[in-house]
């Protein structure tokens, strides 16, 4: 992994701790009583703050998400490194754009 | 000879880089899924709906058990490395790897004790 990459893997792994901490405790409180759409939509509907919580989210995970599968490929598979970056660029991206579609539909 | 290089691969440490990376991998692979699933929230959220109905099943919440252990473990696996590599060094880094994993196992067992 060069030096850039490495930046990347760990400034978005900080940005995310504290989004994970968020998120698991969401999780608990979201099923406390069950999960049901009208509940989560309730609450993320219409909200910016949602909206900018999970981009956020989506964005650092997309990043993150991309440099650890492109570590492993780099590592475990024969694949060379430049084939193991393009996987993982595209896997990245995928990531972004599936993400950002669901924060759309749970947001919009 | 064999077993002198293969030494280190019990040790603590080396399970919990292996484990940060399994879950790491886990979480990557599940993340599109997750992401496809929240979608089905457009259009009123009866998709969504039909799905979260889905995951009553007790071998599917079990598995969200799983989830949230991996989720924990590669976020307390992820602290220590960040830890290790930005502070002064501290000594006792096995009892905190162990540590971190009985905590997400703690954490798992919770959200199981209360969805099911």
């Amino acid at each position: 992994m060069n030096v850039r990459l490495y930046v990347w893997q760990r400034a978005t792994a900080a940005l995310m701790a504290p989004l994970v901490l968020i998120h698991i405790a969401v999780i608990f409180y979201a099923t406390r009583q069950g999960l049901s759409a009208a509940d989560i939509l309730s609450r993320t509907r219409g909200s910016i703050a949602w909206a900018s919580y999970y981009g956020i989210f989506v964005a650092a995970a997309s990043i993150h998400a991309a440099i650890g599968v492109r570590n492993v490929l780099t590592e475990w598979s024969p694949l060379t490194d430049r084939r193991a970056g393009r996987f993982a660029a595209v896997f990245g991206l995928l990531l972004f754009v599936l993400g950002l579609r669901a924060v759309a539909a749970l947001v919009l | 000879m064999i077993a002198r290089h293969l030494k280190h691969r019990t040790g603590t440490l080396w399970l919990a880089a292996m484990v940060h990376r399994l879950s790491g991998l886990a979480l990557a692979i599940f993340l599109p899924f997750h992401f496809l699933v929240l979608a089905l929230a457009v259009h009123g959220g009866a998709g969504l709906d039909s799905f979260l109905r889905w995951t009553d099943q007790p071998l599917v919440k079990l598995a969200e058990g799983g989830l949230i252990f991996l989720l924990t473990v590669h976020l307390l696996g992820g602290l220590r490395v960040l830890a290790i590599e930005n502070l002064d060094w501290r000594d006792g880094q096995k009892r905190l790897a162990t540590l971190a994993a009985a905590l997400s196992a703690i954490v798992a067992f919770i959200f199981l004790a209360r969805v099911f």
